[in-house]
């Protein structure tokens, strides 16, 4: 099943996927996305070069296998919780810090961003994962 | 030092032993012996204090709130038993370093030995039920890894097994037996059971901890009918049965039941329970050990044996029966531990331990024969010897016994008479006689393996020679501490010449004339075993076990049938029902539905939805059934965006996408419709659908007309941005205020993931095996 435009289409869509799979991922946390669905997109990005270029280039062209991808979303939503046991807080309880205040480039990071990132390379590796083994040969 | 520093420090060293082998080589034997011996001389140096009755206590919280901590208590029946166990340990290891030389992993094998050192050590010094319990639990896991040891021999495996079964089982009802316990006392420290022992025989859970207790013990100890585990534990190394299987993990059933006497004991329910089964389980070890012909199984039935009379001992309870039970208990450690490192050197030497191959060995190994003499002359129970004075304070004990006096004599008898005839057949069939072929000659062993037998041999005739002296500081404060009302009686060799001496005398003659026509007396055994116990209690358990798992296979089946739709089935019916029986007793359904603000445009996109339902159902195709679910799924996306849900729409227009995709993926392996379901499958299937539409239905319902408590989306809404610094609500809830509940969920996703993955990548293995 070797489809040309479906190849193209797929050699293009998917780096504007995973970049727009990680804005969903940031802007999550004041407009609609988040970790979920940006994993979502992710594994959606992947699974659209799988259905043009087969599983096997689709494994060699990213540079970690499904397994790990998920095994390090676990870990990550798992240490962004560990944070809060130094401050003296609840595990998983939110810490924020904030860069550049009250300039216009103020930004604030924290670890609920962290364990969505966590959310979104699980999701993302769990969906590659169940897709590849079903569509190997 | 402490002794809780002690046992840290052995199990470090059982940790660190494996690793060990290569700097030490084979002097690992004797640098590990230097641990033990350290903690004899330290236990050894607390004599003098205990002596004088002074109790030696320390403790380590826990869990405190239970009750439960690490504490230890020391007094003289702890110093006794520590003795033991160190002091045989020593000489254990320094022969187990040699026995194991030809063996693999032998620093691995000194791991688990020093690992069930520090355990049983552990047991026996234990001031907390709790802290005695997991130490105990600990002997059983050590037991099991050394009767394992050869694990690529399927009978070790087995025994090892059965013997951790067994253990285990009897560990449980331990446990059980002890949190009854507590419970008058609100603690499980010994020290305030000992303080108030009438809090527990006066209430109603007496009888049941008894119970449960004796069943830990009883199993521990080997007591009939569950000997068989203790025979069958032989397939371990000889050190292993020198340790374990004679002087230490067997005893501590009997420990137990000695420790707790000053609480549990003196009950008319105690003495007959404990006499009954030390009784038979002395009488029944005795018989079965007269038809064996392995060296080693011989002794463990007389180790069956000897843990009968130590419990009917502890039964009796009278000044005698204690004095007689701690004796014996020293006196069976000596010979025992020497006998079972001498049966494993005559293997090594020889290259047999079949009694009925084996012979005139004297010529080759005249100082193990002198040593193995020795210790056969305390088993037998003749002067001057330890063991004499431990046999004579056990008839003494049962002559005086308070009832069924005759009984317990006789059985007495009996077994000491077959001591006495296995004595003799253990040296002469074994040293003297003929000289049969040897597959290798034999030869003297090593000072390292003959070294504990001899010094074991030595400590006996030592305090057989010098009773007052050294035998009885030794021993009065353990007696004291099992039955804190009655004194230890002063120990001497001579009694002069009264009944019971009579007895031991006609005891030995009866011996020696059994040996004389020994081939008769072995015939006639065989004869009634094969006639009378024609099954071995060994295959009634392995038969139960397989019938056990048997029965919880053709359960699995009927539960886990493996058939995907049948487990949804059961799940929806579940879930139906119960919420259906719900609804049917809340309140009436009011239903207040009002279309007429309902726009046009998701009038059609609800009929879009119900036709593409009702296609999906009617369709002959797989490919329509899925198109027309992708388009409900849509269909709902529409309605989400409509009442503003946009993050539930652009997850569900994601997953939507997904499912056609891995639907695609998984159609192309899927056969063709071979045939339609009948129409009594799909009227049960429609019913199923029904019930669950209907229930999912009246639920959405009522959720929007009823409330039962202020909704939690309002505190969501003030929190969201002041606490979390999200405008995203769903979002905020996700990874902020439910972070917790996410992370189960994306385990539980991935754990799903990584069992899909192998499932299938099992299956395409297995497929191609077969094609190839």
């Amino acid at each position: 099943m070797e489809s040309v435009i479906l190849q193209i289409a797929a050699r293009h869509m998917r780096p504007l996927l995973i970049i727009l799979s990680l804005v969903v991922l940031y802007r999550g946390h004041n407009e609609p996305g988040g970790g979920f669905i940006g994993g979502l997109m992710l594994g959606a990005a992947f699974i659209l070069y799988a259905m043009g270029f087969g599983v096997k280039k689709t494994q060699e062209s990213i540079f970690f296998s499904p397994v790990t991808m998920t095994a390090v979303g676990l870990l990550v939503a798992l240490a962004s919780g560990i944070p809060a046991l130094f401050a003296g807080h609840i595990f998983m309880t939110g810490e924020w810090v904030t860069f550049f205040q009250g300039s216009a480039m103020e930004l604030k990071l924290g670890t609920p961003l962290l364990f969505d990132l966590g959310v979104y390379f699980a999701v993302a590796g769990m969906l590659t994962l169940v897709m590849f083994s079903i569509m190997e040969e | 030092m402490s002794t809780g520093l002690f046992i840290l420090i052995l199990f470090v060293l059982a940790g660190l032993a494996p690793f060990t082998r290569r700097y030490l080589g084979n002097t690992a034997g004797w640098v590990f012996a230097l641990f033990p011996f350290g903690g004899f001389i330290y236990y050894l140096s607390l004599l003098p204090a205990v002596n004088t009755g002074q109790l030696i206590m320390e403790s380590h919280a826990w869990l405190p709130v239970y009750g439960i901590d690490f504490s230890f208590y020391i007094d003289g029946f702890s110093i006794l038993f520590s003795l033991i166990v160190l002091g045989i340990g020593t000489f254990i290891l320094v022969y187990a370093g040699y026995y194991m030389r030809p063996y693999p992993m032998k620093g691995r094998f000194m791991g688990y030995l020093v690992f069930f050192m520090a355990s049983m050590q552990g047991v026996v010094v234990s001031g907390n039920l709790i802290t005695m319990f997991v130490f105990w639990e600990l002997t059983s896991i050590s037991s099991y890894l050394l009767i394992g040891y050869h694990h690529e021999k399927p009978e070790a495996r087995s025994a090892a097994l059965q013997a951790l079964l067994i253990t285990g089982f009897g560990g449980l009802a331990l446990l059980g037996g002890f949190v009854l316990m507590a419970i008058p006392y609100g603690t499980y420290e010994l020290q305030a059971m000992f303080a108030n022992p009438d809090a527990i025989r006066n209430s109603g859970l007496y009888l049941p901890a008894l119970l449960l207790i004796l069943a830990g013990a009883f199993t521990k100890s080997a007591q009939f009918p569950f000997h068989f585990w203790l025979p069958g534990a032989m397939a371990a190394p000889s050190p292993v049965s020198a340790f374990l299987h004679s002087a230490t993990m067997v005893k501590a059933g009997v420990f137990l039941l000695a420790r707790l006497n000053p609480v549990m004991g003196g009950t008319e329910l105690w003495y007959v329970l404990l006499s009954a089964f030390g009784a038979v389980t002395m009488v029944a070890g005795a018989w079965l050990s007269i038809t064996q012909t392995d060296l080693k199984r011989i002794l463990a039935y007389t180790t069956v044996s000897a843990l009968g009379t130590l419990v009917l001992l502890i039964g009796t309870g009278t000044e005698y029966a204690i004095n007689a039970m701690i004796i014996f208990l020293v006196v069976h450690a000596l010979y025992k531990g020497t006998l079972f490192m001498m049966a494993g050197n005559i293997e090594k030497m020889s290259g047999t331990r079949d009694i009925t191959k084996l012979g005139g060995l004297y010529a080759y190994m005249p100082k193990a024969a002198l040593i193995m003499g020795l210790a056969l002359v305390s088993m037998a129970g003749i002067p001057p010897l330890l063991g004499f004075i431990g046999k004579e304070l056990i008839y003494e004990a049962k002559v005086y016994a308070p009832s069924w006096r005759y009984l317990v004599v006789v059985a007495s008898f009996f077994t000491n008479v077959v001591l006495v005839f296995l004595s003799l057949r253990l040296w002469l069939d074994v040293f003297g006689g003929k000289t049969p072929a040897y597959s290798k000659k034999p030869a003297e062993p090593s000072l390292a393996l003959i070294i504990g037998p001899l010094f074991l041999v030595l400590a006996s005739l030592v305090m057989g020679l010098f009773p007052a002296t050294i035998a009885t500081p030794l021993t009065s404060a353990a007696v004291i501490s099992v039955s804190p009302t009655i004194g230890a009686i002063k120990l001497k060799i001579w009694h002069g010449f009264n009944l019971v001496l009579g007895l031991s005398a006609l005891t030995v003659l009866c011996g020696v004339l059994v040996y004389k026509y020994k081939e008769a007396v072995i015939g006639f055994a065989n004869k009634v075993n094969l006639r009378y116990f024609t099954r071995e209690f060994a295959q009634l358990f392995s038969a139960g076990i397989e019938y056990f798992l048997l029965i919880t296979k053709a359960q699995t089946k009927n539960i886990q049938h493996g058939y995907h739709r049948f487990y949804l089935m059961t799940i929806f019916v579940v879930a139906s029902i119960l919420v259906w029986s719900i609804i049917w007793r809340s309140d009436p359904l009011v239903l207040e539905l009002d279309f007429s603000d309902m726009p046009l445009n998701l009038v059609a996109v609800v009929v879009l939805i119900v036709t593409a339902a009702l296609s999906a159902v009617a369709t002959h195709s797989r490919i329509i059934a899925l198109i027309a679910t992708g388009v409900i799924g849509f269909g709902i996306t529409i309605i989400f965006i409509a009442f503003s849900g946009v993050d539930l729409a652009i997850t569900m227009v994601m997953v939507e996408v997904l499912m056609v995709i891995m639907a695609v993926a998984v159609l192309y392996h899927l056969p063709r419709y071979v045939k339609y379901s009948a129409t009594g499958a799909r009227m049960r299937d429609g019913l199923v659908a029904g019930l669950v539409g209907g229930f999912m239905m009246v639920l959405v319902l009522q959720a929007g007309t009823s409330q039962l408590e202020e909704p939690i989306s309002e505190f969501f809404k003030e929190m969201s941005y002041s606490e979390a610094f999200g405008r995203n609500i769903v979002n905020v809830i996700l990874v902020d205020f439910r972070a917790l509940d996410t992370l189960g969920e994306i385990t539980v996703i991935a754990i799903a993931a990584l069992g899909i993955f192998s499932m299938i990548k099992l299956a395409r293995e297995q497929s191609q095996i077969k094609k190839n």
